[in-house]
This record gives C-alpha cells, structure tokens and sequence, in this order.
C-alpha cells in the first residue's frame, strides 16, 4: 500500500479496508466496475487493489473519452484539420490519440494549425479573433463535458458566430453500461458510478441497473476513502441481497443532477441512432449529434464528413482491455510497442486510461524495484 | 479530465452571460458560470471547475479535501496550469 499515511483519516481507511476483508464472502469471486476513468486513475495511482482481499476484482470501464473513441472519429477530423482555412482545437488529450496517419501533434509539425484549448469558449475565442479562419472544436467527454460545449454554442448562436464549428464526439455514460450489462462475456457484480458525469445527470438515472438488472450502483467520490466506501457499500448490498442506487458521493451529487446543464444539453444535442465505441462496438442511442437547428455550427455537416471506419491496430488488444477480459499487461504490445510515449491504442494516452494508469503506477515502480 | 478544480467566487461580471473571477490557489481568471443559474453563485461561494466552467456549487470543506486530492494525485500543477490556460477571459487577440 503506497501513501496510506499521507491520506485523510488513515485510520479511517485501515478500518474500512478491514471491515470490506471481514464482509467478503472468501468463496466468492467479486467483479466490481469502476466506471469513470478518474477512478480508475484514483485506484492505481494510490494502489487501493493492494488494500483489498484478492477475491475482489475491480474492472475498468469505458469512462474515459478518448479511450473510447474510435480511431475513425480520430481520422474524420484530422482531414478536417489538414484544410488550409482551418483552426483545428481540441483538449489536451485528444493531442496525442492516433489516428491513421499519426496524431494531432504530429500533424501539426507538419505544418497543420492544431491547437490545445482548455475550454470550448476558448475556440469560440478563436473564431471571434480570426473571422478570416474556420475554428472548429474536436469536442469530447461524457456528461460532464457536453453542457459546456452546449453553452459555448448557445453563445455562438446568440452572438451570430459565423466562422466556429462543433465536432462532436460526446458520448453518453448509462448507453454503456447498459451495453456491459447486456454484453453475455461481462459478468459484473456491481458499478462504482462516476462522481462528476453525476452531478449533471444526478443518481436517480441509475436506477435501471438496479430495478432492471439486480445489480448494485454506488456513486463515488475520488478519494481513497470515499472508493473503499463504496465497495464496502457495494459488498453490503451484495451480501444483504439488496440491489440499489446509493450515493457516497452527496457532498456534490444530488439525486435530480443539475437542471441548467441537462436543459442546455437538451436544447443543442439530439441523440445519434447509433455511435460507436472503440472495444464496446456499436451501441444505439448513445452519443450527441447537433440538432438541425445547429447545423451552422455543426462540423460533421458543413464539413461533410463521411464517417471513417478504421478498425484498430491488429495487434493491440484495447477492446479486451476496455470490457475487462484482459488486464492491461496482459496485452501483447503492453511496455514494449505500446508506452505513455509512444501510444498504440488511446488507453495508453489518456492518463485516465486504463493502461497509461497500470504502465505510470504499478509497471514503472515495479520495474524500478519500488 | 474527469477530476474537477475547486475555485473560489471572488467577482461576479456581467449577469446575461454568467461569468465570474474565481480564485484558484491564487490565480485569478474567468469562467462561465452558466451552469449554476438554478443554485445562484455569489461572491465567495465555492464551485467546481471543468473545462472552463462552473459545475456545481461546493462547501469550503469539500473545495479544500478536493484541492488536497489533486495534490495526492499529483494533479496540481496540471489544474493551474488548465486555469491559467483558459484563454476566453483575455481582451483582444
């Protein structure tokens, strides 16, 4: 166990870990999700596994946006950067996601205008400062990220933008899991749900995990204390046959989410018939397209995008990693082909990744013999 | 990034399009507090970042147990550098 000391209420958390070793069925062989990849990140990066009995196994799930997002969607916007009259942003993350032909950072040494924002009102920025250039934002994230894009392009609209366009990628989190659900190989006992996709879309939603598929949902903070919470929530619902939607994280999810954010969502965004995901494959209803009211704005439409499809690399197994049925150093090109350096598939990008995550917090000490 | 920055409400500017300053670790800067419209910000509140935008209203306890965790992750340095990134508040080009 790393950092135990430097954590809030070490005594607290040795308690709970001992409570989750003294409820846990030794018979057992539990399967828990955490679905968002800031957990994911919170668990490898503080080693909670080593905290927890060995018959618990936490399974990472497709919350992390650039992981699982397909490398078509990747090639349709590099071709829409590579256009002379093109300002192409996109976050941080999605810099460094191969396409086909390389990432956005390589493209932009080639001589492409790419450029990293922090925030979706900073490309309409752009687009207000260059009237002369098209902007368009590579648009990413689940719930939390979508309202935002669906603000910024409500002040497009009202200031009459004409040179700034959205390219969405935004997905939607219950599609997914109730994809895992539906998906025969995924045996999952019950979800860690995620904190900030949450305080939009608030808990109530999950309920149809419980009511429909008898599974337990925790919602979670981030911290070490609050993820050893909501498994022992969750070993307690199992242990006690219940199946229900519990909220660990009511410090700053409410039942009902937000109101603001889910109206402006509503107002830009319809959902797509169909998206796909990258190791999750095709899955209906479950990612944002701009209504026709938006079209002005809409990159997919002005820019007549054609949906690529680009299956992944042969060899890199980010599918499996992604449902679970493989451990990230379980892959074949896991620290050899496939590094935070030098990426094959997203996982390995994102530092919310599941493989960037293993490869930055248990592969690097371990082969550093820490 | 999935993990928010806690601010602190230091100014409120103009009410059409809901910005404010918050104060993040003694950066100061911009954002659109939009989101909040229902739960009303006012100055000295404290809010959850992302991407440039308030999410939600949070208690002090929670801005400082959140901030001390982007500390343990070592993500602090990042969430500043994401704050002092925000580019829409500036005038000009």
């Amino acid at each position: 166990m790393k950092y135990v000391d430097e954590f809030r209420d070490p005594e607290l958390i040795r308690k709970t870990a001992e409570e989750i070793h003294r409820i846990v069925d030794p018979d057992a062989h539990y399967r828990i999700m955490e679905v968002c990849g800031g957990h994911t990140y919170s668990i490898y990066r503080f080693g909670l596994q080593d905290l927890l009995p060995q018959n618990i196994e936490l399974v990472h799930g497709p919350g992390c946006p650039v992981c699982v997002l397909p490398m078509g969607r990747m090639d349709d916007g590099l071709n829409i950067a590579r256009q002379e009259e093109v300002i192409f942003t996109a976050f941080g993350d999605v810099m460094r996601v191969p396409g086909r032909q390389g990432t956005p950072l390589e493209l932009r040494s080639k001589g492409a205008d790419i450029r990293m924002v922090y925030s979706p009102l900073d490309a309409l920025k752009l687009a207000l400062d260059h009237p002369e250039r098209k902007v368009v934002l590579f648009s990413i994230g689940f719930e939390t990220t979508a309202p935002s894009t669906a603000l910024t392009l409500l002040q497009a609209r009202e200031l009459d933008v004409p040179n700034f366009y959205v390219f969405s990628n935004h997905v939607l989190i219950l599609p997914a899991i109730r994809a895992i659900l539906d998906s025969p190989d995924m045996r999952i006992d019950g979800f860690i749900g995620p904190g900030h996709v949450s305080t939009v879309i608030g808990a109530r939603p999950y309920e149809f995990v419980a009511k429909h598929y008898n599974k337990p949902v925790v919602i979670s903070g981030f911290e070490p204390l609050d993820l050893l919470q909501s498994i022992l929530m969750l070993l307690k619902q199992l242990r006690e046959g219940r199946a229900e939607v519990e909220n660990q994280y009511h410090r700053v999810v409410t039942w009902e989410g937000n109101a603001a954010a889910l109206q402006a969502m509503e107002e830009v965004f319809e959902v797509r018939p169909v998206f796909e995901w990258r190791g999750l494959g095709f899955i209906s209803q479950s990612a944002l397209k701009l209504k026709p009211e938006f079209a002005r704005w809409d990159a997919e439409v002005h820019f007549r995008v054609e949906g690529a499809r680009v299956a992944d690399p042969k060899a890199a197994q980010c599918g499996d990693v992604l449902k679970g049925a493989l451990k990230p150093h379980q892959c074949k090109l896991f620290g050899k082909e496939c590094t935070p350096e030098h990426p094959v598939g997203a996982l390995m990008v994102s530092s919310e990744g599941a493989c960037a995550a293993y490869f930055n917090h248990v592969y690097v000490s371990q082969a550093s013999g820490g | 990034m999935c993990l928010a920055i806690p601010g602190q409400v230091v100014e409120l500017l103009d009410e059409h399009h809901h910005y404010a300053i918050v104060d993040v670790s003694g950066v100061r800067r911009k954002i659109n507090i939009g989101l909040l419209k229902n739960q009303g910000a006012q100055v000295g509140d404290w809010v959850l970042i992302h991407v440039g935008f308030a999410m939600s209203k949070i208690s002090e306890e929670q801005a400082a147990e959140q901030l001390r965790l982007l500390h343990m992750l070592g993500e602090s340095e990042e969430a500043l550098q994401e704050v002092q990134g925000y580019r829409f508040g500036e005038e000009g080009k």
